[in-house]
């Protein structure tokens, strides 16, 4: 496997000691097919163990390590070296307050998210052997179900960022994944919800959001749908 | 927002109601008026009239001429059209930077006591021209 030589610099932050956050470079040969995950790794456990990340499963799956990569969101287990090299640049995402390095607060981000009542509601006896839904039910939310919560899109959010007030692309992609389907019954509780100035109504159509979800939601189609929903009145399943 | 806590969240229950619903459609009504009116206008105004040959005399021509009504309603509603998406949008700016109650109250009701004024005098403009 081919090595590439990588000029790795990472905006570091330590608010304990630091005034404020500084770049710090690295140099670092890694496979062109590593992830940058494993070149962060690299640093952290043979150059410098005082920097800070956030990471889980390493595999695209748990959401804990999405920074900023050459300027976009991404997650560092999902970008590959030889698609950044040979210049890196890493940073904490935006609009979070920066915990160490490049680990964030996500409070804000997840009270956003409990806010619109993630969890099925339907106070109806269940049947004896499950709520049944046809495929093309199913599908209707298929896309707004992959959302793994790693903040990739309300951090990419110029809305977010002006107003931390806004409950973002996120807690409105997880509203939707319930709104829209047929066996709930939490519409009008959720839809409430939303219907705020920093609600769904904060969203001014970037599409930053679509850009950075590394699940490929179309996330800004999502909150249309769930505007319309509140315009008519009516969830259109 | 983090004020009052709702049933797990920090947030504060939304206010609700139907302003903002109304608010958004209009934006997207008025934004497919606006573009077909104001562009009726551009094309008229710099492409059949040219800009050079716009004067005086060419507003009073087609305010005071058989088509009078039919124009000064038409530059009505271009007028508050724009004006009316214009502010509403300046509303949304406001609601995302000015983020202290006070100023953001403040401030949206000077840009709408302008919004008024500006309404009103190109209202009496249209209305009142006599040539």
């Amino acid at each position: 496997m081919a090595k590439v030589d990588l000029t790795v610099r990472i905006l570091r932050f330590n608010p304990e000691v630091d005034k404020k956050p500084y770049w710090q470079e690295y140099q670092v040969s890694a496979d062109e097919t590593a992830q940058v995950l494993d070149v962060l790794h690299q640093i952290k456990w043979y150059q410098d163990g005082t920097l800070t990340l956030r990471r889980s499963c390493a595999h695209g799956v748990c959401g804990s390590d999405a920074m900023v990569i050459n300027g976009s969101n991404r997650l560092a287990c999902k970008t590959l070296v030889r698609d950044v090299a040979p210049k890196l640049t890493v940073e904490p995402i935006r609009g979070l307050p920066v915990i160490k390095d490049l680990v964030v607060d996500m409070e804000p981000f997840f009270a956003s998210y409990r806010a619109v009542e993630p969890w099925f509601m339907n106070d109806e006896r269940p049947p004896v052997r499950e709520r049944l839904q046809s495929q093309e039910e199913r599908a209707r939310f298929d896309d707004t179900t992959k959302c793994i919560l790693c903040a990739a899109c309300t951090t990419s959010c110029p809305s977010f960022w002006a107003n931390g007030r806004y409950i973002g692309p996120a807690a409105i992609v997880q509203a939707h994944r319930f709104i829209f389907d047929s066996r709930d019954q939490g519409q009008a509780e959720r839809l409430q919800v939303l219907n705020d100035r920093f609600g769904v109504w904060a969203c001014r159509t970037a599409f930053n959001c679509v850009e950075a979800c590394p699940r490929e939601i179309n996330i800004t189609k999502a909150i249309g749908e769930v505007k319309k929903a509140l315009l008519f009145g009516e969830v259109d399943f | 927002m983090r004020g009052k806590v709702n049933r797990m969240g920090f947030r504060q229950k939304p206010i609700g109601g139907r302003f903002e619903i109304y608010s958004w459609y209009f934006m997207r009504l008025s934004g497919a008026v606006l573009l077909l009116i104001a562009v009726a206008h551009l094309m008229l105004m710099h492409v059949v009239i040219r800009v050079e040959n716009i004067d005086f005399g060419t507003v009073e021509a087609r305010w005071l001429g058989p088509w009078g009504p039919f124009w000064r309603l038409y530059d009505l509603s271009l007028l508050v059209f724009a004006l009316l998406h214009g502010f509403n949008g300046l509303r949304w700016v406001i609601d995302d930077y000015i983020q202290r109650p006070g100023w953001n109250i403040i401030i949206k009701g000077l840009a709408l006591l302008l919004l008024i004024i500006v309404i009103l005098m190109g209202a009496y403009a249209i209305f009142s021209f006599r040539g």
